[in-house]
């Protein structure tokens, strides 16, 4: 089973509950960081890199004196990327989003092909634990493909259940990945503005019929009265099940911030992430990859 | 025929020049006779240019070359817009900002403005 740690919100903790499942998990597994705008699961994990690979589009680079000006290279393009001043064809590779339909049009085969780097994926262990991530080259708008490139490397057929910590928020990667997952643990932040976020992800993954359960994040922290409650009824009346909560305490703040996994603290926070484990488990008992 | 755009928040020579190319709210057009008459004035809006998530500054190039503009006037020019209106054969002149377009227009007519070689603002901003 391919299970995706994701949140509405920025910072709700994705990547602590990921690095936290993966020091808990019973079974042997795969950790994967597809936060790959900023990449940190490493920070806790410690991976040994193996192998770097460099991942690029193909995109329009110049148009040679071949091109009869005739623009369907620019009508066809939907994201700007060429454009025709009076009778000057120009290309901006910079926006290209690599569909390649220019290609496909140009009659007069005057389009030359460039490439457009978008970012790195590497691949290695923790251990037992086979470990893969990504990181977008600074620059780079676009990441669904790098995403979809470092996906495809996981094994199909694998006994081994895949943890994979997503990327923020409920836009094209974190729908990217959620495409790619059986199920999804929703890391909440119970503050006005992590419920905001927490509503948009349940609306975004509900929609594609993923399995979903909800674990809170910061609980009963001062000054946010209410705030665990009012998650906690939203889950409840959306049949979201609650697999564990994680409180709010300068403990764990100092531990994260050192790079330390929380379980490793002390054996009541390693019993609070077995439970949760042991939930989610249960949780999505019946779920199977594919 | 020199065509002059100005970008501009509103319609007239008393708006103030919109300090941005791309998504400038619509561009004074000033057409200069050869013979060095009285420009004639016209608007055109860019209103399209403005909700575009990126590329803004080559739409709005794109707009500007079909309406036969031949020099730019205006506040700050990213590096993808200045590239296009290079590709475009536009001349651009910048820092144009916090004056009305009349006074823009005034400036350049009488010569106190130079065309620039190199764009003065990141992308995207």
């Amino acid at each position: 089973m391919r299970i995706g740690i994701a949140s509405g919100k920025g910072g709700a903790g994705k990547t602590m509950l990921a690095a936290s499942l993966h020091s808990v998990w019973p079974t042997q597994h795969i950790l994967v960081d597809c936060d790959v705008e900023a990449p940190n699961l490493h920070f806790f994990a410690h991976p040994h890199i193996d192998q770097t690979w460099t991942v690029t589009l193909p995109v329009p680079q110049a148009v040679t004196e071949a091109c009869s000006h005739c623009g369907v290279c620019r009508d066809i393009c939907r994201y700007g990327a060429i454009a025709k001043f009076g009778q000057n064809i120009a290309v901006f590779p910079d926006l290209c989003h690599g569909c390649g339909g220019c290609f496909a049009v140009c009659q007069e085969k005057a389009l030359v092909t460039g490439t457009r780097e978008l970012g790195r994926i590497e691949q290695g262990s923790c251990g037992d634990t086979a470990y893969f991530s990504g990181c977008t080259r600074v620059g780079e708008v676009m990441t669904p493909p790098l995403l979809r490139k470092l996906l495809a490397l996981l094994p199909e057929q694998t006994p081994a259940d895949v943890i994979v910590d997503c990327p923020p928020g409920v836009s094209c990667p974190a729908v990217t990945v959620a495409r790619r997952v059986d199920a999804m643990v929703l890391v909440a932040d119970p503050t006005p503005f992590g419920y905001a976020d927490f509503c948009l992800a349940y609306e975004a993954f509900h929609a594609l019929g993923l399995p979903l359960a909800c674990v809170l994040n910061r609980c009963a922290m001062p000054g946010n009265e209410g705030g665990d409650e009012k998650l906690k009824t939203f889950c409840q009346t959306h049949g979201i099940p609650v697999a564990g909560e994680v409180p709010f305490t300068r403990e764990a703040a100092h531990a994260l911030a050192q790079g330390r996994l929380l379980p490793e603290l002390s054996p009541d926070w390693r019993t609070r992430f077995e439970q949760l484990c042991a939930n989610l488990q249960r949780i999505f008992g019946e779920v199977q990859h594919g | 025929m020199t065509v002059i755009a100005i970008s501009s928040e509103g319609p007239t020579l008393n708006d103030a020049v919109d300090p941005r190319y791309g998504r400038a709210g619509g561009f004074i057009i000033a057409k200069v006779p050869e013979d060095g008459g009285e420009p004639t004035i016209s608007y055109l809006d860019n209103g399209e240019a403005q909700m575009l998530p990126q590329g803004a500054g080559i739409v709005t190039t794109e707009h500007l070359a079909n309406a036969g503009v031949t020099v730019v006037l205006s506040g700050y020019v990213g590096p993808k817009a200045f590239e296009a209106l290079e590709a475009a054969g536009i001349g651009v002149v910048q820092d144009m900002d916090k004056m009305s377009t009349g006074e823009a227009l005034k400036q350049f007519l009488d010569g106190r403005c130079s065309v620039a070689s190199s764009p003065n603002h990141a992308s995207g901003q």
